[in-house]
């Protein structure tokens, strides 16, 4: 048993702890948003946050986060309540298929956390290790920005749960 | 020793042999007179193409070009110990490059470190080996440049405390340590031996940062090859104090440089990454003849090499993982699956058995690799590995390095590793401190 | 050439050998025309039943049925809206179900840019038909003409203010009618909610988590296969001891027939550990031979092939005063979805349920039914979102990799899903090509005639029977591959777009089509229009470098297609086209336009690029499309498309190209088939769509590959001066063209 905490609850989880972050959120814990991509840590589909900062859950094993706060997409907001990241995506309409998406939005958001106001080059340079096979791009990019803005105006509720 | 002393030693010895210098006549060089900027079509376009090898051979554009910014306009900080100098425009522009300046100027400045008005060149600019750059060479470097597109672009001021700001001060450093004509040559060798150490020596200028520097910056020249430091990263020694597991041959280099990766070596990553990029397109035959002459100055392959590394690799883990139970369960749930993967180099991970990383006494590459990874070249097959800093913290990586110093190593313990991790993150941390910031020149370099 | 032989297009397919056969563009714009004449619209022709598209309970509930698969697209929403507008009812009053064989019609499969012709057709006339019974139903009961009433808010309403609402009016048969040839559609200026940006359905879930794909499917007792598949094609096992695999923790059994390997654990990783353990216990025999990659355009055109002269104008052996040739390759490309495919099966009391993200349920179904040697009707196959796929990726190969593990172990659901080098090394790839073209011009520096040949496999090896399916492959009672067919004109697989829209007074077009398959191919977005607009619209332009004129006037000048002048005129003056103008240093400028498969939708596209004259490489600036896809449903939709189109077009034409050597494909993952990452995204893409309100859908979502292409290839020549033809156009090939 090795305990995580993920999305600010506890878990007790019954895994080898050779086994990656990734199947730890999705086999164990039923979260969908983290996705297998590569496996290999190409492509930044299974991106998350642990202690604040992107990290590639399929190349992480459990051991290496026990006892770390993990959060993923579905610990950001709902449908009903999205957080500011969340909102943007929405409201840029910045998914085709959707499947690279979540972990794009992980890393941004790791990003706006530690620089709220980055500059396109900045954006850019942050979400190189990650694959768009869609072409979606330039709302991605949009999007981003928009949740630069929401989140100023949003003011700090915005991370209420990645501390 | 530590930077802060070695800055201090240096001051002292620059202040000395100042005085030497002020007295020293050929501390003053004149001034060459401007031309106007030649047309690019008075160069002969065989002698550009040839100055387009030797350019990708100098590696000139890793200094002279700012990640993102314009070829050849300079304007890459490099760290020193003495302060940070910039890298200069060497774009045709007349303004802010060398657009103004007449062929002798640039063989003088190649030849001697003297700039087009006289002033003495840094030694950042590593004319150290330049001297030994043929002047037919130096005119087809010459072309090539004249030849490139002209960009204005003032680099920043020099970041230098006086004295060392006094560029007549250089003068005492060249009389010290410029020696033209010092390429060994040996006709019993062969033409591509002699060959690989003109280029070497000379235009490659691999001691920059190979050989270990002394306290006024220059090359020791009783340690050539011992191994060297840049830009955070350490400079494997390439003499016989090698700590390459498998020993290099000729053969091994020649694959290394020409396509980056090597079976027994691993992957060019850091400083060395763009070196092997840049002579992806240069001939073969000066890759191969860079190959000869250097696997001989790193001696005979040892033949009990080879078989020491697989022992290596065969050998059981059990006494390292007994030691080190959580530096083996990181290295088995994290690194084992590609390290130990069936899939060939340069796309599965190098048998860290084979690894100089690991077997080297300074443990800095290692750390950078595994905080940082090895990122995609934009559109090209390349090797990815994901970088860990994010997910491994300080004390998980020290139980990581002493599992794989112990197992893959077999050497005794690096020392002083909690620090080491301490800096290699630091420096990975500054690194995307750098990228946030609102600026678009970036240091080369990141881990 | 020997003077054509007219044979009917059936005896072609049917038969083998070098035919050759006259199929001229007169006769496909007759077809298409004689299709639309008594045949009732869109996919209304094969599943005629209004009840089959739109059903309305007695409590109120309304579902529009679809056939086709959503991919990303968006289209899922596109037919709320149109089933919404047409019905007269809020778009958040209906729901739509896509592709099911227990549920929808049999659409074939969701490909071609079909979506909105076959489909949103069928919705748009099966809603408005719908409507109109209520009204008809209304009118009986209030004892009123039916032009009176109105209808609003899923209600009919009388003049007088009764109401009654859709619930109410219907009853149980009212929507089980034939539909009718024509239909009472909404005036285009009266639209509500077609024509709008309504935000997607399916992008709330995906940005916040909920269960999206198929990938996220949690059945009851669902448990985790992973196959292990032959290090290369055609390689036997010879010996795999499974022994210790099936005491490794978690393992509850290995799904082995012929050479077909799976294991099958409690969870997901174990799956992994296991079939990594089951890999390396598996010993193959290899056999495959394949081709030198280095030299595609001489292994092709070596081949023997199937010559059809499909295309005949004037006296191809006219000659102008000036004349060109050029050739141009393409290389095998990968669909490179994100996410590797994935289905889950569950085999109950003889019946077998797949879920899966295949492009068309009923082809796959028939393929799995015959594969498992069970009766279709005991086979349902129900489509659930997986990762984008972009034509015939490993969806099906996956859903029958799922029903073969699933039947060896029935009642318990089963989740397979590929690993990455299975997604890169195994999935049917776009097929390489090479295109020839010469041409000459008149003294006015018009075409004077015009030759083109286009070599090239089939584009589509889907489903179509069990012979397709990897699992049917490699179980020990295999299923042989079905020999390949030449998709027919007009639409074409390999000559898709090989015929040229311009208005050539001499023409000749021929398709060598190659049955020999070295690689696993299959249909790849767009098809074979990406190759031979890209080497149409490069041409053009050489042609027009030839003739010393602008490339935009060059091609109107060639143009008579009102529409096609429409998006070539608006793109070019909304990118700021002005003829002769210089670009800043290093930066190009270039156009192209297709109007795609010359029955769709007409797409045109100007790139502004930069090269990087030391090290060769190229970015796309900006891109400014305009596009015409018919009445627009959702605009929104649209521009999405067109981004994408440039986007992944950018990242093909650049970068991309399968690699292997004599045994086995060796780019098996993003290090070895590097795609596009954000330092190539452009600054700007913007789109300009015409729309055509009243006009028929032409559908998006293919149309832009081609002229991306082109259009990028044009601007690189125009930065640079050199014209490269041979795909991708890789850093290393500009900088040898510029070096050289």
């Amino acid at each position: 048993m090795t305990m995580v905490k993920v999305n600010g609850r506890d878990h007790q989880v019954d895994a080898d702890p050779d086994t990656p972050l990734l199947y730890v959120l999705r086999d164990d814990l039923a979260l969908n948003a983290a996705k297998f991509g590569c496996g290999l840590g190409q492509c930044g589909a299974c991106t998350v946050i642990v202690d604040g900062k992107a990290v590639l859950s399929c190349v992480t094993p459990l051991l290496l986060v026990e006892g770390k706060q993990v959060t993923t997409l579905e610990g950001l907001g709902t449908v009903a309540a999205p957080a500011p990241i969340q909102r943007a995506f929405m409201e840029e309409q910045a998914a085709q298929c959707g499947y690279c998406i979540a972990g794009m939005m992980m890393r941004a958001q790791a990003l706006l956390m530690r620089n709220p106001k980055p500059s396109d080059a900045q954006i850019r340079a942050e979400l190189e290790p990650h694959l768009c096979r869609c072409g979606t791009h330039m709302r991605i990019l949009r999007a981003v920005h928009r949740a630069a803005r929401l989140m100023d105006t949003v003011d700090a509720a915005s991370d209420r749960s990645i501390r | 020793m530590t930077g802060r002393r070695r800055i201090i030693t240096g001051i002292v010895a620059i202040v000395l042999v100042a005085g030497a210098a002020a007295a020293f006549a050929v501390a003053w060089r004149p001034r060459i007179a401007a031309i106007a900027p030649p047309r690019p079509d008075t160069f002969d376009p065989d002698i550009v193409k040839r100055g387009r090898d030797l350019a990708a051979i100098g590696n000139c554009n890793t200094c002279h070009t700012v990640q993102g910014g314009a070829n050849y306009a300079g304007g890459l900080p490099v760290p020193t110990p003495f302060g940070t100098i910039f890298s200069s425009n060497i774009t045709p522009d007349a303004e802010t490059g060398i657009g103004g300046w007449p062929e002798e100027a640039f063989v003088r400045a190649m030849r001697s470190g003297v700039g087009r008005d006289g002033r003495h060149l840094y030694p950042t600019f590593p004319y150290d080996h330049f001297t030994n750059v043929s002047e037919a060479d130096d005119r087809a470097l010459y072309a090539f440049l004249m030849t490139r597109q002209p960009v204005h672009a003032l680099p920043p001021a020099n970041q230098l405390a006086f004295p060392l700001n006094y560029r007549p001060l250089i003068a005492g450093w060249k009389l010290l340590y410029l020696r033209a004509g010092d390429v060994p040559s040996d006709a019993a060798k062969g033409a591509e031996w002699n060959r690989g150490a003109y280029l070497v020596e000379g235009l490659a200028h691999c001691g920059a940062c190979h050989t270990p520097r002394n306290a006024l910056g220059a090359e020791r020249v009783n340690a050539q090859f011992a191994g060297g430091d840049v830009d955070n990263w350490h400079a494997y020694a390439l003499n016989d104090s090698s700590y390459a597991p498998v020993r290099w041959t000729a053969d091994a280099l020649y694959a290394y440089l020409r396509h980056g990766w090597h079976s027994d070596h691993g992957t060019a990553r850091g400083p060395m990454a763009e070196v092997v990029g840049n002579l992806a397109s240069v001939p073969d035959t000066d890759v191969r003849a860079i190959a000869v002459y250097m696997a001989d100055i790193s001696g005979a392959p040892a033949p009990d090499r080879k078989p020491l590394a697989d022992a290596v690799t065969q050998s059981t883990s059990a006494d390292a993982a007994q030691a080190n139970a959580a530096g083996a369960a990181i290295y088995a749930a994290t690194c084992a699956s590609c390290h130990e993967g069936n899939r060939a180099l340069p796309y599965g991970g190098v048998n860290l058995a084979l690894s100089t990383a690991i077997a080297s006494p300074d443990p800095r590459n290692m750390l950078n690799i595994v905080l940082s990874g090895i990122g995609a070249v934009a559109g090209e097959r390349s090797p990815i590995m994901p970088g860990f800093a994010a997910s491994i913290d300080d004390a998980q990586t020290v139980a990581l390095a002493n599992y794989l110093r112990a197992r893959f190593g077999k050497r005794p313990a690096w020392s002083d590793l909690d620090k080491a991790v301490r800096d290699a993150r630091a420096v990975q941390a500054a690194s995307l401190v750098a990228r946030d910031a609102p600026t678009d020149s970036r240091q080369r370099g990141k881990p | 050439m020997t003077a054509p032989v007219v044979l009917d297009r059936r005896s072609v397919l049917a038969g083998g050998g070098a035919l050759i056969v006259s199929f001229s563009l007169r006769h496909a714009v007759a077809q298409e025309k004689a299709a639309q004449g008594p045949k009732l619209p869109g996919s209304l022709a094969t599943s005629p039943n209004l009840d089959s598209w739109i059903r309305i309970d007695a409590d109120g509930q309304i579902t529009a049925f679809t056939g086709k698969a959503e991919l990303g697209q968006g289209f899922k929403t596109a037919f709320q809206q149109i089933a919404a507008e047409q019905l007269d009812i809020p778009f958040d009053a209906l729901k739509v179900i896509t592709a099911d064989t227990k549920l929808t019609a049999n659409e074939g499969y969701t490909s071609g840019s079909h979506s909105m012709q076959d489909s949103g057709t069928a919705i748009l006339h099966a809603a408005a038909q719908a409507r109109a019974l209520l009204v008809a139903e209304a009118a009986k009961r209030f004892d009123l003409p039916p032009d009176g009433l109105r209808t609003e808010n899923a209600a009919v309403i009388a003049p007088d203010g009764r109401r009654l609402s859709y619930g109410e009016l219907v009853a149980a048969n009212m929507l089980h009618v034939q539909a009718q040839p024509t239909s009472g559609l909404k005036d285009p200026a009266s639209f509500k909610v077609m024509g709008q940006p309504v935000p997607r359905v399916d992008i709330p879930a995906k940005v916040t988590g909920g269960a999206a794909y198929v990938q996220d499917m949690r059945l009851p007792g669902m448990v985790h296969a992973r196959v292990v598949r032959p290090p290369s094609y055609g390689a036997q096992l010879i010996e795999c001891d499974t022994a210790a695999i099936e005491k490794m923790p978690g393992v509850i059994g290995i799904v082995r027939d012929g050479n077909f390997v799976a294991v099958v654990a409690e969870k997901e990783f174990l799956a992994v550990k296991a079939m990594h353990a089951l890999a390396a216990a598996a010993k193959w025999r290899e056999s495959a031979k394949l081709p030198n990659q280095h030299d595609l355009a001489g292994m092709l055109t070596a081949l023997p092939s199937q010559d059809f002269a499909i295309f005949e104008r004037g006296n191809p052996a006219v000659s102008g005063a000036t004349s060109l040739e050029a050739t141009y390759t393409r290389p095998y490309q990968s669909h490179g979805s994100i996410g590797p495919s994935c289905a889950v099966a569950h085999f109950v009391d003889g019946a077998m349920t797949v879920w899966t993200h295949t492009q068309g349920v009923y082809p796959d179904r028939q393929a799995i039914a015959e594969m498992l040697g069970m009766p279709q009707s005991s086979v349902r196959l129900i489509h659930v979102e997986g990762s984008g796929c972009y034509g015939h990726n490993g969806a099906d190969d996956a859903a029958a990799d799922a029903a073969l593990i699933a039947r060896a172990l029935p009642g318990r659901p089963i989740r397979v899903q590929w690993m990455r080098e299975q997604e890169h090394g195994w999935e049917p790839y776009g097929p390489a090509m090479v295109t020839k073209l010469s041409a000459s011009l008149d003294g006015n520096g018009k075409i004077a005639d015009w030759n083109f040949a286009v070599w090239s496999n089939t584009h589509s090896m889907r489903p179509g029977g069990a012979g397709s399916l990897l699992a049917a492959q490699h179980m020990a009672r295999s299923f042989a591959v079905p020999a390949p067919r030449p998709l027919p004109l007009p639409e074409g697989g390999g000559d898709r777009n090989a015929i040229p829209i311009y208005n050539f007074p001499n023409a000749h077009v021929t398709h060598h089509f190659i049955p020999a398959m070295p690689l696993r191919i299959s249909a790849m977005r767009a098809l074979g229009a990406y190759h031979n607009v890209f080497s149409i619209e490069s041409f053009m332009d050489e042609l027009a470098d030839l003739a010393e004129a602008d490339p935009v006037e060059f091609r109107l000048k060639h143009l008579d297609d009102q529409r096609g002048r429409a998006v070539v005129e608006k793109a070019a003056q909304e990118f700021g086209w002005k003829p002769g103008e210089r670009a800043p240093q290093n930066r190009g400028y270039g156009f192209a336009f297709a109007r795609y498969k010359n029955l769709a939708a007409y797409c045109a596209i100007a790139s502004e690029v930069e090269v990087d004259r030391e090290t060769g490489r190229a970015r796309l600036v900006r891109a400014v499309a305009a596009v015409d896809a018919g009445q627009v449903v959702n605009p929104d939709g649209i521009t999405n498309q067109i981004e994408g189109a440039i986007v992944q077009s950018t990242s093909w034409t650049l970068y991309e190209s399968v690699t292997f050597d004599e045994v086995g494909i060796t780019s098996i993952d993003w290090q070895t088939y590097p795609i596009l990452r954000f330092d190539a995204v452009p600054d700007s893409i913007s789109v300009h769509i015409i729309n055509r309100p009243g006009q028929p859908f032409l559908g998006s979502g293919e149309t832009g590959q081609g002229p991306a292409a082109a259009s990028l290839a044009n601007a690189i020549a125009h930065a640079t001066s050199k014209r490269l033809r041979n795909l991708p156009l890789s850093r290393k090939r500009i900088k040898d063209a510029i070096d050289a």
